[in-house]
């Protein structure tokens, strides 16, 4: 809760500082979502309806309220992607993780998405793990992120 | 060399982070040229460089940056660093190689329209071009290039970052004033635009990142030279984004009018394992598909303009023959559908049934009238959207329709 009105102390009780502080919440939090309550909290700061906290939340595809794992995965494919065997790098991630785009595997550890492209086309294929861009990847390349990924947290 | 770097002229040889740096290679020159000037002489260089917007359209920077100046009251201007278009990486290089250069450019044009508050809107992938900016605007506020009583000339700048959260359609001017606004990103009617009224239905002048970066350069060595650079549409450089199945895929500085091909081969060395080029998506997802024949073609707006799209990005995708037309623009249309807003039904409902008829092609099921279907449907997706994406994303489709007829032709059951 401390960690709530912190960040929310930060911003101006103006509705232009929603998107902002809706990122910051989510990610402070190693779910990476933004709960009802905090929905609650939000809309009561800035006096606004709690509808509309959600309306934005929802068209924000980097915005989620539902909880999803420790990392997110997300693998561009965009055509300049594509054309660099992009459908390699999301085959092995499934493979690897067992899940496919949206979903979150069972221990909590990972969500797979397919992204929108993350300007990185210099160096596709790419991914992105939380905030960290993978780039030039090969199927061997991803298969060693993940393991990595998993002793980090054994 | 048909390289010409003016923009990326600093990359690699400035410390991004350090304004000393930057100024040790005549950063801040062309501010302290234009505040000695009276900021309607800023203006008229800015006219006499005939420079157009680097975000796409390509249009003549000069009429907004007027209309602003001629606004009384309170003001804005945004730097559009929202580069969401697939392909593109060069605002995202120039924030993260020489950030002080967009700082610079939004300075002198807070002097030569008087506006005194700035944002950079940046999209919420690019986490580290976002931290570099903020950084840099608290390096220009300690050296006392922003804030108040800027030169001891009596007027006043600061700059704010705003961060997207993943929404190409911000990338769109009046989707992405809402955006600033805390609202959901879904564009306005124009007129009027966005200098008459913008973000808090007050003046606001968007500015492409690239287009921000050039006003220092025109400053500094005045419009008329600035103007010689390039074609007689389109002057000065283009940063362009090569990628797609190049050998060596990357930035590159050109002046407008060199060929699509020199791109390609002299400076991207040519298709990865010397492969045949089956198609060139200029742009982005937006833009057209050229076959390999059109390559000579040069880069400049008037010869864009014939495909209606945002093609002025610079971003050119090089795909080989493994591929096919189809694998292509389908992958552009479920981007599209994934990034409509919702808010017009042309775009909204278009781009699924796009979808679907592509898919009747793929799968050998279309019949003549779907081809007459999928053009038309194009074409009113084109004329009737709300806002750009919708009046951009069908640029493939009918582009492809034009140059790839027979693939169509191929996969149609008679």
């Amino acid at each position: 809760m401390n960690q709530i009105k912190e960040i929310l102390n930060k911003y101006p009780k103006e509705e232009e500082y929603l998107i902002e502080i809706l990122l910051e919440f989510q990610a402070s939090k190693k779910n990476h979502y933004i709960s009802s309550e905090d929905v609650s909290v939000i809309s009561k700061y800035l006096n606004i309806p709690e509808s509309q906290v959600c309306s934005v939340i929802s068209f924000y595809t980097m915005l989620s309220m539902s909880p999803k794992g420790k990392y997110v995965i997300q693998v561009c494919h965009d055509v300049p992607c594509f054309v660099n065997s992009a459908n390699n790098i999301y085959d092995k991630l499934v493979e690897e993780l067992g899940v496919e785009d949206g979903e979150t595997t069972e221990d909590k550890l990972f969500t797979l998405e397919i992204t929108e492209c993350l300007g990185r086309c210099n160096e596709s294929p790419v991914m992105r793990v939380n905030d960290k861009v993978f780039v030039n990847l090969t199927p061997a390349k991803v298969e060693k992120i993940i393991n990595d990924l998993r002793g980090e947290n054994k | 060399m048909i390289e010409m770097k003016v923009i990326s002229k600093r990359f690699g040889k400035v410390d991004p982070l350090s304004i000393d740096s930057y100024i040790k290679h005549d950063g801040y020159k062309g501010l302290e040229k234009a505040i000695s000037n009276h900021p309607s002489h800023i203006i008229d260089e800015v006219e006499k460089s005939k420079i157009r917007g680097r975000g796409g359209a390509g249009f003549p920077t000069y009429i907004k940056v007027r209309a602003l100046s001629k606004e009384a009251g309170k003001k804005y201007i945004v730097c559009n660093a929202d580069e969401g278009e697939p392909g593109n990486f060069k605002d995202r290089m120039i924030m993260e190689n020489d950030p002080h250069s967009v700082i610079e450019g939004m300075i002198i044009m807070a002097y030569a329209t008087g506006a005194e508050q700035g944002y950079i809107y940046i999209r919420g992938e690019y986490q580290i071009a976002m931290n570099i900016m903020k950084e840099t605007i608290k390096q220009a506020k300690d050296k006392g290039f922003l804030g108040k009583n800027i030169f001891n000339k009596g007027f006043n700048f600061e700059i704010e970052i705003r961060s997207g959260a993943g929404s190409y359609v911000c990338g769109e001017e009046f989707s992405l004033i809402e955006s600033i606004e805390g609202k959901p990103g879904r564009s306005r009617t124009k007129p009027p635009f966005p200098t008459e009224k913008g973000i808090h239905n007050l003046p606001t002048l968007i500015n492409n990142v690239e287009t921000f970066a050039n006003f220092p350069y025109i400053i500094t060595i005045g419009g008329d030279k600035f103007a010689q650079i390039g074609t007689n549409s389109s002057t000065g450089t283009k940063l362009i984004s090569l990628s797609g199945n190049v050998k060596k895929k990357g930035l590159y500085e050109v002046p407008f009018g060199t060929s699509i091909r020199d791109v390609i081969f002299k400076l991207g060395k040519g298709v990865k394992d010397d492969r045949k080029i089956k198609m060139v998506q200029l742009g982005g997802a937006s833009g057209p598909i050229i076959p390999e024949y059109m390559l000579d073609m040069s880069i400049d707006f008037d010869r864009f303009e014939n495909f209606d799209s945002k093609t002025g990005t610079g971003a050119i995708i090089v795909i080989d023959d493994r591929f096919d037309i189809f694998d292509i623009l389908l992958t552009n249309m479920k981007f599209f559908v994934h990034q409509s807003c919702g808010k017009c039904a042309p775009c909204r409902e278009g781009h699924i049934q796009i979808v679907n008829l592509l898919n009747k092609f793929i799968n050998h099921r279309a019949t003549e009238k779907d081809l007459m279907s999928l053009e038309n449907l194009a074409n009113v997706i084109q004329q009737t959207s709300l806002c750009g994406l919708g009046q951009t994303s069908m640029t493939s489709i009918i582009s492809s329709l034009r140059y790839f007829r027979d693939d169509y032709f191929a996969k149609v059951r008679y």
